[in-house]
């Protein structure tokens, strides 16, 4: 990985609380995964960077590296790696994912 | 580039030969897969570590011939 994808990736995940690396965009997702991950988060009215790796090929490439994890999306709270698309499903079915915004001080749906 | 069910389970049960495996092609095209896997190995392990031994049992394919694969882990 290059330098300027290390450091974009570190800025985005040290400047946004909760970032989604995603195919498309929150708005216009473009792959069934990273349209899920994206709605549970709008579900928890959670407010997080979505970004977009479709647009970036050293990021799409890049961030599998980082994060030592094959597939998009990836989610990251608080700069830690936390799933991506199954992890991040269960932790919503279970309720994890909210304990863990809860924890972290995150403003979220609390009912 | 697809990948068919045998050839999963043939890799997963290589690097976890306790596993129980259960496979579905969720869209009938060899290419989205649904996984649910038991195995000991998992106790004890975060999530993540447990979904990365499986993509690592996977020897670099998922992303690439294997487009999608859902993984669901338990411990036994």
């Amino acid at each position: 990985m290059d330098q300027p994808t290390k450091d974009l990736i570190n800025n985005e995940i040290t400047n946004n609380e909760v970032c989604l690396f995603m195919k498309g965009t929150p708005d216009a997702p473009q792959c069934g995964f990273s349209m899920a991950v994206s709605n549970m988060l709008k579900i928890l009215e959670v407010n997080y960077k979505g970004i977009n790796v479709l647009e970036n090929q050293s990021l799409r490439e890049g961030i599998k590296e980082f994060s030592d994890w094959p597939t998009i999306p990836q989610v990251y709270i608080k700069g830690e790696f936390v799933g991506g698309c199954d992890i991040v499903k269960e932790m919503y079915e279970n309720g994890e994912l909210k304990k863990i915004l809860e924890e972290k001080n995150i403003i979220h749906k609390k009912s | 580039m697809s990948m068919d069910i045998k050839e999963i389970e043939i890799l997963i049960k290589e690097a976890l030969p306790d596993a129980i495996i259960e496979i579905q092609d969720l869209a009938g095209d060899s290419n989205h897969y649904s996984a649910t896997i038991t195995s000991s190995k998992f106790s004890g392990k975060s999530k993540i570590e447990q979904h990365k031994m499986v993509y690592n049992s996977l020897k670099g394919k998922m992303g690439n011939e294997l487009h999608a694969l859902a993984i669901k882990t338990k411990e036994q």
